[in-house]
């Protein structure tokens, strides 16, 4: 059993990359390093220990797909479905991420240093407890939060210049759980029909202080710079946003 | 607004032989039977009837009778009853008219156009109940060859499911269905060695002892999909269509989503459990092999993983790309496949029959040299043995069951599946509903049914001079057309009786 293991990703593909990764996160293995990674898919998946993987490179789609329990930091961007239904465990990327960022996540953490891809936090779920939250630095593309069923997405909008709106359209479309914070301007024109825009309450501030502070932690921001400006929340208006559709 | 839809039944009930138990009106979860005090009396909405006849079966003394309210519009075969009553319903609430189970319509069911194959002196039948008979069936990735070693088979197989009956239980969630109707299935696919699906509403944990014959569903809402999830299932299955419903997702509305439902699909209490029409991960054949090998990834390989669609027009060449999208199993499910709820129009109006879809994507599978890649399981409509027997022979390797399991547990496809008061208890989640399937019963039922149907099969394999499944599988030789045109023969891949 060593407390870091080192693998070299260079010309191997994702089926013996996963199975180095098992066989070391199944010894025992504290921290293990990733070198060369291009593009290899489902880093992270089936391996159900708190083991901390370090990627330097480009790791491939589906990053941390149905993942339970390890820590994962990227050096570099990840590609689509990062954090895909993912359980548990937390991703950090330096870089941005692709479309559909922690769909279907059911808890976990993610951060994004940078910008995000299409419907980043997409129907993601929470049950008591078990609460995904996604905390993203920069912009996102359009539907973010779309079908959202639970869960916390923060977009920080750190990279908007002054007076410059974030990027997309159709943000929270078929929410029906969870909540968005937003930092910088966004349009009434750029929301779904089903979410509400709220001021922020005491609690919303605690909930951002936290996350916030983590991602300036991970990131080397000064959270209380960023909290100083101003947020929005946004919130489904309905539980049952397609309830009324139906004749019995 | 007053309504001016007329009851669809008539209750009557004979005064002579009721003794006012109320026995109907407490078994009516519509509202219909209500006791009078002051009268002594059982009277009936008669317009709340939905002709599911569970206090017919119920009633002590057979004091009852539902019959199909006559109804006597001017005949018109263009404006009939069910579409003035549709009409007549959209206009009182401007809504998507809904309903449940699979599609009523008159298209043409080739089960009964196909006929089935007997030996007659050239070639002795068999007698199943002297001679062994084989059914045991092999789901999974078939090798190209095999190569063996002075040790054995030297060929790696990929993960292979035995099934002693080529017969499954479709996918039913845990939402959609109740818990008691679930570990019914769950116990009778036990005992008689085939698999149960959960559909996309999670597993309970108190099923998770049934896992080795548990097929787990992926589905759109990904809902109650985690790591312990696919671990303990025998078969992934992600579903990219349901025959019902081809095309458009799926809600579960918010009243079925009970404490028990809230926690198995990890959502609140009460909000509807909305599954999107896409996967939305998968806009194509490479997404898909992406999340297939997601799912062997997060399986260690160990686990067939099963890709269901609903029967279209281009299904042969979709079923080509998923098989090369790396599906060790595609699943047809066919026109008449159902639902616990879809918007009726699509209903009974998209998909195509499963007969036709498995004939083509069969053979689509066999052109391009790759239907050993993948085993084929068909759903929609199948509702005996001989339905059973003439799959196999168009070329399917098992078939699932979910209207012909309920139908089993009591179900009269009443199709009020939709409204969560199935009088039955069976597609609901209001607990004092969900008692009147008692597992215990519901799954000797169920076992019963699948017995009942082995038997049949190796009788009919018998007749046929064939001592195992696998001889028939795919050997349309064995079935011949009736009343059918030269365009559906050929798409069958059948030649006409007495040819």
């Amino acid at each position: 059993m060593k407390e870091v293991v080192t693998i070299d990703g260079q010309g191997i593909f994702y089926r013996e990359l996963n199975a180095k990764l098992r066989q070391a996160a199944w010894n025992g293995t504290q921290k293990i390093e990733l070198r060369n990674v291009y593009g290899q898919r489902y880093i992270g998946t089936n391996l159900d220990k708190p083991v901390e993987i370090e990627i330097f490179g480009t790791p491939g789609n589906d990053l941390g797909i149905f993942m339970d329990g390890p820590r994962i930091i990227v050096h570099g961007n990840a590609q689509d479905g990062c954090g895909n239904t993912m359980n548990s465990g937390e991703i950090i990327i330096h870089g941005h991420a692709g479309d559909i960022l922690g769909l279907s996540a059911r808890g976990g953490k993610i951060f994004v240093r940078e910008d995000v891809g299409y419907r980043a936090g997409i129907h993601m779920k929470e049950y008591q407890g078990k609460k995904p939250m996604v905390i993203i630095g920069g912009t996102a593309q359009d539907f973010l939060g779309e079908y959202m069923a639970g869960g916390i997405l923060i977009l920080l909008g750190l990279n908007l210049k002054e007076g410059e709106r974030h990027k997309a359209n159709f943000i929270g479309t078929g929410m029906h759980g969870g909540a968005i914070y937003m930092r910088g301007e966004v349009q009434e024109f750029q929301l779904g029909k089903e979410v509400g825009v709220a001021e922020l309450d005491e609690n919303d501030y605690l909930i951002l202080k936290e996350l916030v502070g983590e991602f300036a932690y991970h990131f080397g921001y000064d959270a209380e710079e960023i909290l100083k400006y101003k947020f929005t929340k946004l919130f489904p208006l309905y539980l049952r946003p397609y309830g009324r559709l139906y004749a019995y | 607004m007053k309504t001016y839809l007329p009851p669809k039944f008539v209750v009557e009930r004979d005064d002579s032989r009721c003794i006012r138990c109320e026995v109907c009106v407490n078994q009516c979860t519509f509202d219909v039977n209500s006791y009078d005090i002051e009268d002594d009396e059982i009277k009936s909405r008669e317009e709340n009837c939905v002709g599911c006849h569970r206090c017919v079966v119920f009633c002590p003394t057979e004091a009852l009778t539902v019959r199909r309210n006559p109804l006597d519009y001017r005949e018109n075969y263009n404006w009939r009853p069910e579409v003035i009553e549709d009409i007549i319903k959209q206009s009182e609430t401007g809504g998507v008219l809904l309903t449940g189970m699979g599609n009523d319509k008159s298209y043409r069911i080739y089960w009964d156009h196909l006929v089935l194959n007997a030996s007659q002196v050239t070639n002795p039948s068999i007698d199943p109940l002297r001679e062994p008979m084989e059914l045991t069936t092999y789901l999974g990735q078939k090798p190209d060859r095999v190569e063996f070693s002075s040790v054995g088979l030297k060929t790696e197989l990929a993960p292979q499911v035995k099934l002693e009956v080529p017969v499954m239980f479709s996918a039913m969630s845990y939402g959609a269905v109740s818990l008691n109707v679930q570990e019914s299935l769950a116990r009778a696919a036990t005992e008689m060695g085939t698999l149960w699906n959960t559909g996309e509403g999670g597993l309970h944990p108190k099923l998770y002892k049934y896992g080795d014959n548990t097929t787990v569903q992926v589905a759109s809402g990904r809902f109650g999909v985690h790591p312990e999830y696919l671990d303990v299932a025998r078969i992934v299955e992600i579903k990219i269509g349901q025959g019902a419903k081809p095309g458009i997702g799926g809600h579960l509305p918010g009243e079925k989503v009970s404490a028990e439902v809230a926690m198995t699909r990890m959502i609140p209490r009460g909000t509807d459990a909305l599954s999107p029409a896409p996967q939305h991960d998968i806009y194509s054949i490479e997404d898909l092999s992406q999340l297939v090998y997601a799912l062997k990834e997060a399986t260690n390989y160990t686990k067939p993983v099963a890709v269901k669609i609903a029967a279209v027009h281009n299904s042969a060449a979709i079923a080509s790309g998923m098989v090369r999208a790396g599906a060790d199993i595609i699943v047809l499910d066919g026109l008449r496949g159902a639902t616990g709820a879809a918007p009726k129009i699509i209903r009974d109006n998209v998909g195509i029959p499963i007969e036709l879809a498995l004939a083509s994507v069969d053979d689509r599978l066999r052109q391009e040299g790759i239907r050993n890649q993948a085993s084929v399981v068909i759903a929609g409509g199948i509702r005996n043995s001989g339905d059973v027997a003439k799959a196999i022979a168009l070329g399917a390797d098992a078939v699932y069951i979910a209207t012909a399991a309920l139908v089993a547990l009591g179900c009269t496809v009443c199709q009020q599946c939709h409204t969560g008061k199935c009088a039955w208890g069976i597609c609901t989640t209001d607990l004092w509903l969900t008692k009147r399937v008692n597992p215990d019963i519901g799954a000797r039922r169920l076992s019963n049914l699948l017995r009942g149907w082995s038997l049949e099969l190796k009788d009919i394999l018998g007749g046929m001079g064939i001592n195992a499944l696998e001889s028939l599988r795919g050997n349309r030789l064995h079935l011949r057309g009736v009343g059918l045109t030269d365009t559906e023969l050929e798409i069958l891949g059948v030649r006409m009786a007495g040819s």
